[in-house]
């Protein structure tokens, strides 16, 4: 976020976007936090200073999950926002679109127990070192569910080694004791990854939702500190 | 280019319903409103068989803004809001497709919530299918169900949150899909599906029409055999992404005061949801056919009238608001078209353009259509299964196969009592964030955003209680439900059913029928639940063998106050557990709780003997008591004792709080197992601190109310008397992988 502005959210939604108003909650009622909706149709936008790409079935996620979307006029914008820094957090069908629009590393592909998965998982933090996760600490076991068809995450064996060379692997599938292995990974996602960021850590794309575990009384608030570290580190 | 005199049959109606048709417009009817008729007087539409029984229902309450006769009923919880539900089969559909047919059961129900104004907030099924082992037939039909439910809530945005799921041979061929839905609104944003106003426009949103469910109403109202295979194109195809899309664009032009009424098009498509909204506002209409954006553009005028493809919705607008609805539809890209006008003359006239196609009095439809008062006798088999009950040499020799060990391990791997997790894992239950308590429990419950309420569901419905008795079974179901509520602290105010049965025609289905409608009345007034909406689902045969009557009941129940919410699972170490209700008859041997038992079915192959009894008032006494401990943090879980008996109760409540138990039980060897597996009603397994023991116990003397501590939390085993001990890691592979390992095989 551009220093000395106030944190403003602006949250995608394109037709078949269904986890908006879960974000929206989470930022304005449980953190207070400015935030608003961007319909997928609008060109720009020169209030907000972070993007949120929730999750859902845009376009019904026919042809392929996020492929349709990516030619939304919006996201030229978020491109354009993205290369000058502005930080973009896409969450499940968010993380899916940011991999059609190149702006993250890879691709999806189904679940290997061709099924839908919705269950709370446990995640190890890799990463600190980046807006997104900063608020954890190094290591730490965290709760929070996945709810998709596809999040088989695949990268070819040069992309993986990109991947760790700059520590862009910020959340991988454990279990409750931080073991990453193929009995604690969900989907078949390579080496148990379950988030990412660019090159230039200021793009992040996950599969579990963090906006579904922020309050207790969900089951978990272990996903709120995503959204407390982009507002700590976030340059404000 | 028919002739009608030929045709009437092929289309279901009766030689006296065709008489009627052409007494009611003085003339023979051509073949688009002989379509339009046989549509409105199938069973599925006209409730011709039902509607004089359903009648007595208990409809109002203190909480009912809306009961039966709008596409859903509503309730209120207070703070200006109103929760909206309502109940459907999809049975026949998906008997032959299951994915498709399944999903736009859903489809279908959803629309029915947001008709009314309301968010839908979350929804629930009841599913029934033959037994899986060994049939990979009834496997591809749960599997499909569960994928076509799946798919289409998941991409909706609507968490599937809980139901139930049973199996057993009497629905081999006729597996039942009923799903709810409900919703959340502002009480000052709820709309009705009435037509009024001459010159309004009806504004058909959504879908382009296609040749998909042409005739589904009429295929729901038959049986099903050899040729119902041939009906697959009776089925419709579901597009969930639309259906969102729909739901958006509605939810938008009621938030703009754009619409003045609203209806969802499900069977019999444009025909009935015009005519419907036509009879209740008392108006006339005129339809245009050319006006419908079509997927084929060679259907005919009766295609069109009653194609039953899915993601359609019907609004009223004034004249003056059209460009503004077409302007949020545009927004979200979807067709928008005038179809119709509201006139003063009482009649139903379809146009082509300018030509006038067919002319009938809407009432003759509706209101005019034929009731039945089917004959109704009981059934022979009544008699042959009452008198059945197990000796005591039946358990002796079962005991002497089977170690105590080995009888509840069965019992808990057994699919109807085994967790639903391989289900409800591929549903997104999670979305919208308000899901307060996660599948597996009593109850679903569902926080109610920026208060301190909740909401929570049960589903229930137990064919082989109503088999064995349709009275005693129906109020079983309506008890169940309301002590499932009770369970997680929930006062019941409202319930929707969803009634499965076989031919009405047949006295002894019609007997049942009746029956379990009678103790549905009965148990809504005793328990003070009013029936706010519903479904029938007749014909529920194959090859002229009749489903088990199967009512699913659906309530919903208030919760005042989030913070005490509990749930089934064991807490802390040292709890004391305790068993509250039950009837004083238990020794009875005449009713010994084992007559249509999941015991009786898994070890002796049986459904027979006596449907357990219960006390409504008791049932009552015992539920607001539950509510009441909960209320005042004084106990730390509940559990009822239902499908299974109270050894599987309590083994669930280790599982789910990973927690052993040590229990003690007095009994012989023989009668521990009578003991532990009965199905008596009233019956709810608690646990608390030690120290509040003693006060519980008191408040439940004074209540009136049986009171036993039968056991203590801890410990890595499930240990009853000297004859059970089983690990926890154990039992909880066994109940938790069940239907993953009978679908894998």
């Amino acid at each position: 976020m551009p220093s000395g502005k106030k944190p403003y959210f602006g949250i995608l939604v394109f037709p078949g976007t269904n986890c908006e108003m879960d974000c929206y909650h989470v930022l304005k009622n449980l953190l207070k936090v400015d935030c608003k909706y961007i319909w997928h149709k609008e060109t720009k936008d020169d209030e907000i200073n972070a993007i949120v790409i929730p999750g859902g079935f845009s376009y019904g996620d026919y042809l392929r999950s996020g492929a349709v979307a990516k030619f939304s006029p919006i996201m030229s914008f978020v491109r354009d926002f993205a290369q000058k820094g502005g930080l973009v957090i896409g969450i499940c069908n968010g993380f899916q679109i940011l991999l059609e629009e190149n702006l993250l590393p890879g691709a999806m592909l189904r679940n290997n127990t061709l099924k839908f998965i919705c269950k709370y998982v446990n995640l190890r933090v890799e990463d600190t070192n980046n807006p997104f996760t900063s608020g954890y600490k190094a290591e730490e076991i965290i709760k929070m569910p996945i709810r998709h068809n596809e999040g088989n995450y695949y990268i070819d064996s040069k992309g993986l080694k990109k991947l760790k060379e700059n520590n862009q692997i910020l959340l991988k599938y454990c279990d409750d004791k931080g073991n990453v292995n193929s009995s604690t990974n969900p989907n078949g996602s390579i080496e148990n990854i379950a988030g990412i960021c660019n090159e230039k850590r200021n793009v992040f794309g996950l599969m579990p939702h963090p906006e579904a575990s922020s309050e207790k009384i969900l089951g978990s608030d272990d996903g709120l500190k995503i959204f407390q570290s982009i507002l700590r580190i976030g340059r404000i | 280019m028919f002739d009608v005199e030929k045709e009437y049959k092929k289309l279901g109606l009766k030689d006296n319903e065709f008489l009627k048709i052409k007494e009611y417009l003085g003339r023979k009817p051509n073949y688009l409103e002989l379509s339009i008729y046989s549509v409105m007087w199938s069973e599925h539409c006209s409730y011709k068989s039902s509607r004089a029984l359903l009648k007595n229902f208990k409809t109002t309450g203190k909480y009912v803004l809306q009961g039966p006769g709008e596409n859903a009923g509503i309730l209120d919880i207070g703070d200006n809001q109103a929760i909206v539900f309502k109940m459907e089969s999809h049975n026949h559909p998906s008997a032959v497709e299951p994915y498709q047919g399944a999903a736009t059961g859903i489809g279908g129900i959803i629309r029915d919530i947001f008709a009314m104004g309301a968010r839908p907030i979350c929804s629930l099924n009841s599913l029934r299918f033959g037994k899986l082992y060994d049939d990979e037939h009834q496997k591809y039909l749960f599997e499909m169900v569960v994928k076509g439910i799946g798919d289409y809530g998941n991409c909706m945005g609507i968490p599937t949150v809980g139901g139930e799921v049973y199996f057993d041979d009497t629905y081999k061929g006729n597996c039942l899909v009923n799903a709810m839905s409900v919703g959340i609104a502002q009480k000052d944003k709820l709309i009705k599906s009435k037509a009024f106003g001459t010159g309004n426009f009806l504004v058909l949103i959504g879908s382009s029409t296609g040749r998909d469910g042409i005739h589904g109403a009429t295929f729901a109202s038959d049986e099903l055999n050899e040729e119902s295979e041939e009906r697959r194109p009776s089925v419709q195809v579901g597009d969930p992404f639309m259906e969102k899309v729909v739901l958006e664009v509605c939810l938008e032009l009621l938030d703009k005061k754009m619409i003045l009424g609203l209806q969802d098009m499900g069977a019999a498509g444009i025909t009935s949801s015009s005519v419907e909204m036509a009879s209740k506002g008392n108006v006339g209409l005129d339809i245009d056919v050319a006006a419908v954006p079509l997927r084929e553009a060679s259907m005919v005028p009766y295609e069109i009238m009653i194609s039953e493809s899915q993601e359609r919705m019907l609004a009223l607008v004034e004249p003056s608001k059209l460009s503004g609805v077409k302007a949020v539809c545009d927004k979200w890209n979807i067709n928008c078209e005038r179809i119709g006008i509201v006139t003063d003359n009482g009649l139903y006239r379809i146009f082509k353009g300018k030509e006038l196609l067919g002319k009938i009095p809407v009432k003759t439809l509706t209101d005019e259509a034929p009731v039945y008062h089917h004959e109704y006798e009981k059934p022979k088999y009544i008699d042959n299964t009452t008198s059945f009950s197990l000796t005591g040499s039946d358990y002796t020799d079962l005991l002497k196969k089977y170690s105590h060990d080995e009888i509840l391990k069965k019992m808990i791997s057994s699919p109807n009592i085994c967790s639903k997790k391989w289900v409800w894992e591929q549903y997104d239950h999670m979305v919208q964030t308000n899901t307060a308590l996660l599948p597996g429990h009593d109850s679903a419950v569902i926080r109610i955003k920026n208060t301190d309420k909740a909401i929570a569901f049960s589903c229930d419905g137990n064919g082989r209680y109503c088999y064995l008795d349709p009275y005693k079974g129906a109020i079983i179901a309506v008890a169940e439900t309301t002590r499932n509520l009770a369970c997680c602290g929930a006062m019941p105010i409202g319930l929707t059913d969803c009634l499965n049965y076989g031919n009405p025609e047949k006295p002894g289905i019609f007997w049942q029928f009746k029956n379990s409608i009678d103790g549905i009345i009965k148990a809504c007034e005793e328990l003070d639940v009013p029936v706010i909406s519903g479904n029938v689902s007749f014909y529920n045969e194959s090859f002229g063998k009749a489903i088990y009557p199967t009512p699913i009941i659906g309530t919903a129940g208030l919760i005042a106050n989030i913070k005490n919410l509990t749930g089934m699972d064991f807490k802390d170490e040292g709890d004391r557990i305790i068993l509250l209700g039950g009837s004083s008859k238990e020794n009875d041997s005449e009713n010994d709780g084992i007559g249509g038992s999941e015991f009786l079915e898994l070890f002796f192959d049986k459904v027979a003997g006596r449907c357990p009894d219960i006390s409504l008032e008791y049932e009552k006494k015992l539920d607001n008591f539950c509510i009441d401990l909960i209320n005042n943090g004084l106990i730390k879980s509940a559990h009822d004792v239902s499908t299974g008996g109270i050894a599987v109760t309590i083994a669930e409540c280790c599982l789910s709080g990973k927690k052993g138990a040590k229990i003690n039980i007095f009994g012989e060897a023989s009668g521990l197992l009578k003991y532990l597996y009965n199905e008596n009603q009233s019956r709810i397994v608690i646990s608390a601190s030690k120290s509040d023991l003693k006060l519980i116990e008191d408040k439940c003397r004074r209540n009136n109310l049986k009171f036993k501590e039968i056991g203590i939390v801890g410990g890595e085993s499930l240990i009853i008397n000297n004859e059970i001990n089983i690990d926890i890691i154990e039992i909880t592979e066994l109940y938790n992988g069940s239907i993953e390992r009978i679908m894998s095989r």
